[in-house]
Parts: C-alpha cells; sequence; structure tokens
C-alpha cells in the first residue's frame, strides 16, 4: 500500500499566494482524508477481525463527511486500506451510479488522488458496497467492503449491547433461535428478509448487513475477502476468503432466497438483459405495468453486451 | 431501453448542491455573515455547535454555522468530520473548573456563597417580549451600547476566580469526599465504548451530546422517569486556561483559553451499603461554550447514571447504554437522514417475505 501524504507544507504556502480558492488552504487534507493514526488503528482492527471471523471488533470509529448511516463504516475502511495503485468500485443498491455511490466515489477519488476507478467488477482491486453483492464471482485479491447499519444480528432479540456481547461469546443464540420458530409458528415461513443471520466458520453469527438472502450464499468459501464496517456502531468484522458462511436454518425447513417465479411458474427475467438468474429490482414502468430489471447494472450491461455479441 | 432504475446520480448531486447555495446567497442585497458576527450576535448558537462538535476552534465553529446555513447539527457535523483528519498531538493535564476565569456563577443551594452570586450575561429574566426597535439596528446603535456599558464599569479590580461552592459543602461533611482517580481519562475519540465504561467515558460523551437529547432524556428523569431531584450547587460560566507540557522544557505553559459551562448539582441522599455516613449525591456537567442548559441536564443524568450503575437501572435515565448511545446528534441525525437513502433491494425482499406469508395466509397455512 503506498500512501502519499499530501504536504501540508505545499497546501500553507499556496494558501499565502492565493487566498481565494478555499480547495487549497491551510486546513487541506490529506491522501485519505484520515489522520494516519486513525488509518494505522482501522488497518490493526481489520486484521483482528481477519483474524477472529465473523467477531465484531470495536474500534473508534471516526466522523466522516458524509452522514452516519451513509456508509462511514465502509468508507473508513476503504480509506484506510486504498492505495495509488488501487481500482476502486463503488455500488450501492447493485449500481454505480446511485447517488450515494456516485457520492463516495467521487470523495474517494478527490481524497486518494492517482486511484483508479472502474465500474467493471472483474477490473476493480477494491470494491464498496451496500446492499449487494456483484452477480460475477469475485477472486482472490479483490477485497468487497460492506456497509453495515447494525452489526449485530442478536440486536433482533436483545437491547443491550453489553448483555449481547456476552451472549456472543458463549455462543449463546437460543433466542435467534427462538425467533425463527416463532415466525415458523405464526407465519409458517421465516419472516427475516435481508440481513439474514449468517453462521461464520462455525462459531459466530453475524449480520451480514442488508443484502438480500440472495447473496448470503456467496459469502461461503468465497475467493475474496469480506470486510464489514459499522460507523455509527463502531464495529468492524470479516469473512476472509474460503470459509464456511452458514445461514440459520432448521434441517427440516431449507434457507429460501427471495422467489422471482411469476404466476405460471416461470423464472422471472431481466427486462432488459434477459438473465434469469440475477437479483432483480421491481418498479412501476411508464404505463404503470411492473417491470424487472437487474439491481446490478455492471452485470446486466456485460449480460447485454453477450447477447448483443452473440446476436451479430 | 436505458437502464432505468438508477441513472443520472451525479448530475443530479451537482445541481443539488448549487440549488442549496443559490438558497443561502439568494438575497444578492444582503451582506455576507462574518464569522465574527456569527460568533458574537448569534452567540448561543456559536457556542452549542463548539459544544456539540467537540472541537473547540471559535473561527471553524461559524464557517460551519455558515456552510450549514444555520442548522445545528449539520454545523457540529463539520467541526467532527474536519477533527477527523487531526492527528492527537498532545494531551493536557487534568484541569480544574477552579482556575476558570467567571463571566457568570451562580448558586441556587445558597442565599450567599463565597465570592457572591454572579449573575452575569443572563437570559434567565428577560420578559420575552418583542424588542421591535430591533428590527432595525445599525453599526452605530452596537457602538452605542458598548460605549454606555463601558462608561458605567466600575473602577475597582473584581476577582475573576471564585472557591467552588461544593467545597464548602465537603468541609461539612455533607458531601463525600473526592477519592482522587488516578486512571487515564477515557478518550471516546480513539477508543470506542465497551460496556461497562468509566465515569469519564460518560462525561465525555455527554460533554458533546446533541443539547436536545440531553435535554430529553434528563428531563424524563425530572418529570418522574427517575429521581434525582437536584439542587444546583453552583453553575458557572467562563473563560478556562488550557495548559500543555512544553515538549523541550517539560514545564506547564498556558495555551489558550477555552469558554466553559460547568454545573454542579447535588442530589438528595440515598441510604448507604457500608458503614459510611450518608451523605449527598454530585452530579457533574461540563461542556465547549455558553451552555447552560446542557450543563445541567449533563450534571442531572452524570448522577442519574451514577446511581443505576450502583444499584441497576430503574429508569431510561439511569441506563448508561439508552443515555450514551442516543444523544450522540452527529449519529442520530445521520442515521434518520439514511432512511432517504434507495432501499430498493431491500424493499424488495421484504415484499418477498409479505407475498410470501400472504399466500400462506390464502392457502390456508397460517392458523388463528
Amino acid at each position: 500500500m503506498t500512501l502519499l501524504p499530501k504536504s501540508l507544507e505545499t497546501a500553507s504556502t499556496k494558501h499565502q499566494n492565493d487566498t481565494s480558492t478555499s480547495q487549497s488552504n491551510v486546513y487541506g487534507y490529506q491522501f485519505g482524508f484520515l489522520d494516519e493514526d486513525a488509518k494505522k488503528e482501522i488497518r490493526r482492527t481489520l486484521l483482528k477481525a481477519v483474524a477472529i471471523p465473523g467477531y465484531q471488533v470495536p474500534y473508534a470509529s471516526r466522523e466522516m463527511p458524509i452522514a452516519r448511516g451513509f456508509g462511514t463504516g465502509g468508507l473508513q475502511i476503504t480509506l484506510s486500506i486504498i492505495g495509488a495503485d488501487d481500482t476502486l468500485k463503488v455500488i450501492d443498491q447493485g449500481s454505480d451510479d446511485s447517488v450515494n455511490a456516485v457520492n463516495i466515489r467521487k470523495f474517494t477519488a478527490e481524497t486518494c488522488p492517482g486511484i483508479k476507478l472502474t465500474k467493471r467488477t472483474q477490473e476493480a482491486t477494491l470494491i464498496q458496497t451496500r446492499h449487494r453483492i456483484p452477480e460475477i464471482p469475485l477472486k482472490e485479491r479483490q477485497i468487497l467492503v460492506l456497509q453495515v447499519p447494525y452489526p449485530d444480528p442478536l440486536v433482533v432479540v436483545e437491547a443491550s449491547e453489553e448483555k449481547r456481547k456476552i451472549m456472543h461469546g458463549g455462543g449463546d443464540y437460543a433466542r435467534l433461535w427462538v425467533k425463527l420458530y416463532e415466525d415458523m409458528i405464526k407465519f409458517s415461513e421465516i419472516t427475516i428478509s435481508h440481513r439474514y443471520p449468517t453462521r461464520i466458520n462455525g462459531s459466530y453469527v453475524i449480520d451480514p448487513s442488508p443484502i438480500p438472502r440472495f447473496d448470503v450464499p456467496k459469502l461461503h468459501q468465497s475467493e475474496c475477502l469480506y470486510l464489514f464496517g459499522a460507523g455509527r456502531e463502531k464495529k468492524i468484522y470479516a469473512v476472509p476468503p474460503y470459509t464456511n458462511a452458514q445461514p440459520l436454518c432448521f434441517e427440516d425447513i431449507p434457507f429460501r432466497v427471495e422467489d422471482f417465479t411469476d404466476e405460471k411458474g416461470q423464472r422471472r427475467a431481466c427486462a432488459r438483459c434477459g438473465s434469469t438468474t440475477s437479483f432483480l429490482d421491481e418498479f412501476l414502468g411508464n404505463t404503470g405495468e411492473k417491470v424487472y430489471q437487474c439491481s446490478d447494472s455492471d452485470y446486466c450491461n456485460s449480460q447485454l453486451a453477450l447477447r448483443e455479441t452473440l446476436s451479430e | 431501453m436505458g437502464y432505468v432504475a438508477i441513472k443520472g446520480g451525479e448530475t443530479a448531486i451537482a445541481e443539488a448542491v448549487k440549488l442549496l447555495e443559490f438558497l443561502r446567497t439568494r438575497d444578492n442585497t444582503a451582506s455576507p455573515l462574518s464569522t465574527e458576527a456569527i460568533q458574537n450576535q448569534l452567540h448561543f448558537l456559536h457556542s452549542r455547535v463548539l459544544s456539540e462538535g467537540g472541537l473547540y476552534h471559535p473561527e471553524l465553529a461559524s464557517l460551519a454555522i455558515k456552510q450549514s446555513a444555520g442548522d445545528t447539527l449539520e454545523a457540529a457535523f463539520y467541526l467532527r468530520a474536519y477533527r477527523s483528519t487531526r492527528p492527537r498531538l498532545g494531551e493536557t493535564p487534568l484541569h480544574s473548573g477552579k482556575n476558570m476565569r467567571l463571566i457568570r456563577r451562580i448558586s441556587a443551594a445558597f442565599k450567599d456563597i463565597p465570592g457572591g452570586q454572579m449573575l452575569g450575561p443572563t437570559t434567565d429574566y428577560l420578559q420575552r417580549l418583542f424588542r421591535f426597535e430591533l428590527l432595525d439596528e445599525s453599526p452605530k446603535h452596537f457602538r452605542k451600547i458598548a460605549k454606555t456599558w463601558l462608561k458605567e464599569i466600575p473602577d475597582e479590580v473584581l476577582p475573576t476566580t471564585f472557591p467552588k461552592v461544593l467545597d464548602s459543602l465537603r468541609q461539612e461533611g455533607l458531601l463525600p469526599p473526592v477519592t482522587e482517580h488516578h486512571e487515564h481519562p477515557f478518550d471516546i475519540t480513539r477508543e470506542p465504548l465497551v460496556f461497562p465504561v468509566p465515569r469519564s467515558a460518560a462525561l465525555a460523551t455527554m460533554a458533546r451530546g446533541e443539547t436536545g437529547s440531553v435535554l430529553a432524556i434528563a428531563y424524563s428523569n425530572m418529570r418522574g422517569y427517575g429521581d434525582i431531584h437536584p439542587t444546583v450547587a453552583e453553575l458557572r460560566v467562563g473563560y478556562l486556561p488550557v495548559q500543555l507540557q512544553h515538549p523541550v522544557t517539560s514545564e506547564f505553559v498556558e495555551v489558550g483559553e477555552v469558554l466553559m459551562t460547568e454545573c454542579e448539582v447535588v442530589s438528595m441522599y440515598e441510604a448507604q451499603e457500608n458503614e459510611d455516613q450518608p451523605t449527598f449525591g454530585l452530579g457533574y456537567g461540563a461542556c465547549f461554550g455558553h451552555n447552560e442548559v446542557k450543563a445541567i441536564a449533563m450534571a442531572i443524568l452524570d448522577r442519574a447514571l451514577q446511581k443505576g450503575i450502583k444499584h441497576g437501572s430503574q429508569s431510561p435515565s439511569e441506563d448508561p447504554e439508552f443515555v450514551l448511545l442516543h444523544i450522540d446528534g452527529i449519529e442520530s441525525m445521520g442515521f434518520a437522514s439514511h432512511y432517504k437513502m434507495p432501499h430498493y433491494v431491500t424493499f424488495q425482499s421484504d415484499m418477498d417475505r409479505l407475498r410470501t406469508t400472504q399466500k400462506n395466509f390464502q392457502e390456508g397455512k397460517i392458523s388463528e
């Protein structure tokens, strides 16, 4: 990792000559925005998180120039590990063009001069994401940074953080199991839609961030490294490559991902690229009809390109 | 067909920024607010932002208020975000509020206190009647007010530092003796809160807490969800000289001063577990700037938390996790705002669960 701190000296000299531009005044920001001590602390936290898969490591989360809840945890990880030789992709809801993705990509590019930006999943060395894991399987040497609002899966059954920490320590997930069981009794279905509790390496249960159930199996024995950053709740955790990740489910009730079959029992296809295997966004078209499209914009584009090549 | 789900984010953001800037500057005959005008004329707003931002930088606090068009949560946020870019270069020794150069100090416990009551600049006894003449003010008016005021100042040199009211209560044995703590104060900017946390962590968290949040939880205690029944032993506002150790000579030198509000409340005594005689309880509040309501609310919460830690919490205001994790304005406003962001994927997932459950219901799989 190469870190090229922007010389504050240069910034302050420039300030004397040119007071009109606020960008180059004495308050200029260094490469990666955060001070180097903060980055070092976050990298140490990451090492601990990788060493204890699924364990939520508390850290002194810094305030970022984007609001809490907008990905400050993910952003702190990204800024702490990114170097000028990295290629970054930022997505939100699967799309590179979502307002929040645009905002984070712009901020990172401005504070980390030299990094390359991409929208192609395969080209990226580092991907920051909110709510999705890309459709195209990630490889070794790729890192996916997930933004996390609620780091603790036990929060649905226990409000107190102090008590939850003890429960994790004792591997006591009984109340979570009871919650799943009660769902079956009340609704004949497990009602957890996203943030599905997932056991990592046979030990800690994590909240995999608000990814759909569709994406949970991608955590299992993956080639890439998954890093989870919860800025507001001040926790970092990880799912290292080639690690078991099992969604909590009963022997006789299989884990089920989102259902995209239509009334006739056919798997719905993306209205744009025709894919019948991707996670779909549902929305109302101009004439009020329901439209389904890939949530992952890069995947959709590449499928479309593939289809066009084949038809030529 | 184009990709319709999400597009045009970049242009939309750029245009939104322009609109916001236009909103701030749309009266092109008005003179822009100077940072000095904000600090002086919006004294309490400035104080609030200094305190919630947790960074004592009066000039940047003014800039933050200007940039955020007066939104206190946003303004404090600018200071916090800026703070993240600065390394921690040094640490001050412990400072005592006794050394404050006071502009105001009062006690609600005693009619007379050593050094006397000093009302100072306070809004307490204002009648909230509009002074319509302020609708049309000029720098000339300002100068006149200053001139008259300076003329009326007595010639005698008055003391600016005073003994603490609590000291006399302590001498009488009405308060527990001061116990010296030698553990390092908890730095909430460098360590995460892992409960249980030491009192210094709780005080630091409350000191930069959002005023309304601190007040709301303290008020719940005052109203009856708790029973602190405080008396304000002393409330002081003033400038505290800040010392730092000189890196070469190792001597302590004064590097500046910070405007602060400090409040000490005493609460009714409770049964002691050991053989000690009963004493009043003590609550402490302090923050940057001139923020009296916040300092009082903080002192009440400090007392409530200490009680909760000792005897188990009986009300939300006595529960350290409940109080300390819900009073930060930067965090609460950020999370409330984030609900405005796209949640298409999670909502898709929610619909999937509801539709499946509705299907189960229609098929009679869900019994009463």
